[in-house]
């Protein structure tokens, strides 16, 4: 218990003295089991719940409802599709490697599962008289041992790509591998400016080190970068080229089916809760009660079992966000995909990390509070802007607009093209005869083209 | 009992006072050990390059538990993130686009190869064996105070302090490689890069079809592959027919479908001339239905049902 006033006190970063700061030893072997299955348990639970979620609220965005014949709202639905999973006809391909073409999806469920393990769900708890932090474990390289489970599990893609024997399988396996390959380096990168300001990797350190203010704030361009390539991480849409339908049939899932194509089915539905999960203990103060109830009654929503409604809280928030951007973002075309990994990510997240150990020297050396730090720092953004408000615009040319409908040759370039607004086409043959012929003196007058207006 | 050592149980007893192994950790080596002998056994004897890469995998991973129970953690976790998340898996990349059925061939290349080969081993493994019988291991200690504070700023102290100056180089090595390699692999283009934009054009300029071509079968009841679609003037469309079935002569003939079309929109039978069925029981007669089949129409004069196979445009 000596280290909790010991890591408060080195809040906001100034270098941790204890590698952990959650308090282990009153643990005892049931306890570990109840946490350990407690884990497995809201995790599964969590899936078939994502499952409903998703599906209601993309069927919202696409204003229809969505799920809603089974159970209540339809909340059974995904109970009733993994009960036909399990029981539909478990086919293996014949030319398939057997022995990886099982394997690979026990990896990926396998490595999925090992991620909540290091995740804070709440402070200490007493659980049937036992006081112990609400989180299986912790140690000092948590963050980095979340990283390793994510890279392995990745496998689980990789192998079941290749060993289904199949051209299409073995391409979404490829493309699996170099996505995971440029994203990790990017997220990697993001993380470790909040490893700086937290002056550790230790999950339950970086809530600790939350106190005074979340990381999202002052590290928003890493917690940006970190939300994109957190969707990148788990093969969703606008990045889920693995698997894109309109072009790989079912990426490495092609050849796969029952059982062993509902544990890929798992795997990747766990891993959205992973990653939100890591969003949320590490830019949005983990189980840390938002700021207008965390000032109630001096902190009494910040302890007890309070915290875990915060924490899953949060991580629904970013379930949705997935949610939302799956029902509002098309897919990438792959070398755009590549393109924003390699040079926008990677280089912007590099060069943030380099910014961050900047500020952090600077504490350091001239010992300045985080607080005033943030708010020079924002003055400082905030005069530059103004600055470039007060630099005047290049005055450009205007180029006279012209009056009146434009006639336009639609067979300019070889092919027809319609004409956009303020633009005419020319009168069709027919009409040009009619014109020719009531040429002399007709009281009609010429018949003038419609002009496309709008846009 | 300070925090550091309930971190990791397995860390925390990794040696006893009297420099002994503990349990946990012993039974951890005695079951890993075996098997990742297995491994490299495996490794050595697959027939497949992406076996031999899981084995290699597999080895990476237990040695990262063993890291890890000897109380080097972040060493551990590091060995998976970057050996195994980053280094295997670029070169299972590799394998799988060289070519991932190909097992290796057995035929030698250098003569006595094998011969060399085994005697160089055999020697190895007397050097080994001689070494590793001869010495003798003292007490270990150490191993809190190495890990203070924490075993990875610990390692931080010995990586940017000690040996900061082969860090740097081992970088600039590594960095002048990586250049080295984009400089070797690069070529300068000879002819400009045609795009999608430029294909799209080129094929429109020479008088290709702008949008993807019809899809086949587009009647109520003949959305089989073989049936080509109808334009808007009527004309069937030979190019709706997958270009597979045109080559064999599997194409059907769109008159006698466009021929029943008309026939029906004119209030006559769905059967006759175009109809598509392989169901015996529901073929009628050409005036009419035969007895019980289900039909939706009212049947009509039969003189509306006329020569509907020279109607057929």
């Amino acid at each position: 218990m000596s280290v909790l006033p010991m890591a408060l006190a080195s809040a906001v970063g100034d270098g941790a003295v204890a590698p952990v700061t959650a308090d282990f030893s009153q643990d005892v072997f049931w306890v570990w089991l109840v946490k350990a299955v407690g884990i497995i348990v809201f995790l599964l639970t969590s899936v078939l719940i994502a499952i409903w979620f998703e599906r209601r609220v993309v069927g919202r965005m696409q204003l229809r409802p969505g799920p809603n014949v089974h159970g209540p709202l339809g909340l059974l639905q995904s109970l009733a599709d993994a009960m036909k999973l399990l029981v539909k006809e478990d086919v293996t391909v014949k030319a398939a490697d057997k022995f990886v073409y099982i394997l690979a999806p026990m990896i990926a469920v396998l490595c999925s599962l090992l991620v909540y393990a290091v995740i804070p769900f709440g402070p200490e708890v007493s659980i049937f008289g036992v006081v112990t932090p609400l989180q299986l474990t912790d140690f000092s390289v948590a963050v980095l041992y979340i990283l390793a489970c994510a890279a392995v599990g990745v496998y689980g893609i990789v192998l079941g790509g290749w060993s289904s024997n199949s051209t299409y399988p073995l391409l979404g396996g490829v493309r699996s591998t170099a996505q995971v390959i440029s994203y990790e380096l990017a997220m990697g990168l993001s993380l470790v400016s909040v490893f700086i300001m937290a002056g550790s990797m230790s999950t339950s350190q970086i809530v600790d080190s939350q106190t005074q203010i979340w990381w999202f704030l002052p590290l928003l361009p890493a917690f940006v970068i970190y939300v994109i390539s957190m969707v990148g991480e788990t093969n969703r849409l606008p990045f889920d080229l693995p698997e894109a339908e309109g072009e790989l049939v079912g990426g490495y899932t092609t050849e796969y089916s029952s059982m062993k194509f509902a544990w890929f089915f798992l795997a990747e539905y766990i891993n959205m809760l992973n990653v939100s999960a890591v969003a949320t203990t590490l830019f949005f103060g983990g189980w840390r009660a938002p700021w207008p109830l965390s000032a109630i009654n001096d902190g009494m929503f910040n302890t007890g079992w309070w915290p875990f409604l915060w924490f899953v809280a949060k991580v629904w928030l970013f379930m949705f966000l997935f949610v939302w951007i799956r029902g509002s973002v098309l897919r990438f075309r792959y070398d755009q995909f590549m393109k924003i990994g390699w040079k926008v990510l990677i280089p912007a997240a590099l060069a943030w990390v380099v910014c961050v150990t900047f500020v952090q020297a600077a504490r350091r050396l001239w010992d300045v509070d985080l607080r005033t730090l943030l708010f020079v720092l924002a003055g400082l953004v905030l005069v530059g802007l103004v600055i470039s408000f007060l630099v005047p615009d290049k005055r450009r040319e205007p180029t006279p607009r012209p009056t009146g409908p434009q006639e336009i040759d639609p067979f300019a370039d070889g092919y027809p093209v319609p004409p956009l607004p303020g633009q005419v086409l020319p009168p069709s043959p027919r009409a040009q005869r009619r014109l020719a012929a009531t040429d002399t003196g007709d009281t009609s007058g010429p018949e003038t083209p419609l002009e496309v207006r709008g846009g | 009992m300070s925090p550091l050592l309930t971190v990791l149980p397995a860390a925390a007893g990794a040696l006893t006072e009297s420099g002994q192994t503990s349990t946990a950790e012993a039974v951890l080596f005695w079951t890993l050990g075996p098997l990742m002998v297995l491994a490299a056994l495996g490794l050595l004897f697959a027939r497949k390059a992406v076996h031999a890469a899981l084995a290699v995998i597999f080895i990476m991973i237990s040695l990262a538990f063993m890291y890890v129970a000897q109380g080097a953690e972040f060493l551990g976790v590091v060995q998976v993130v970057v050996y195994t998340g980053a280094v295997m898996m670029l070169f299972l990349f590799v394998l799988m686009l060289v070519g991932v059925d190909r097992s290796d061939s057995l035929v030698e290349t250098i003569r006595g190869q094998r011969w060399l080969g085994a005697l160089a081993g055999l020697g190895l493994a007397v050097v080994l064996a001689g070494v590793v019988g001869r010495a003798t291991y003292g007490p270990p200690t150490g191993l809190a105070d190495a890990n203070l504070p924490s075993n990875p700023q610990a390692v931080a102290y010995l990586i940017f302090g000690q040996h900061v100056l082969a860090m740097e180089v081992v970088g600039a090595l590594l960095v002048t490689a990586a250049l080295g390699a984009l400089v070797l692999t690069h070529r300068g283009r000879l002819t400009p890069k045609v795009g999608q934009r430029e294909l799209a054009e080129r094929r429109l300029r020479t008088g290709g079809h702008p949008v993807s071509l019809p899809a086949p079968g587009v009647y109520a009841r003949h959305n089989a592959m073989d049936v080509p679609a109808l334009g808007p003037d009527g004309t069937p469309l030979e190019s709706s027919v997958p270009r597979v079935l045109r080559v064999r002569g599997q194409e059907a003939d769109a008159r006698a479908y466009a021929a029943r079309i008309d026939r029906v929109l004119a209030g006559g039978w769905a059967v006759g001339a175009g109809t598509f069925t392989s169901d015996e029981s529901y073929r009628g007669g050409p005036d009419g239905p035969v007895e019980g089949a289900v039909t939706i129409r009212e049947p009509q004069a039969p003189a509306e049902d006329a020569t509907p196979e020279e109607d057929g445009r």
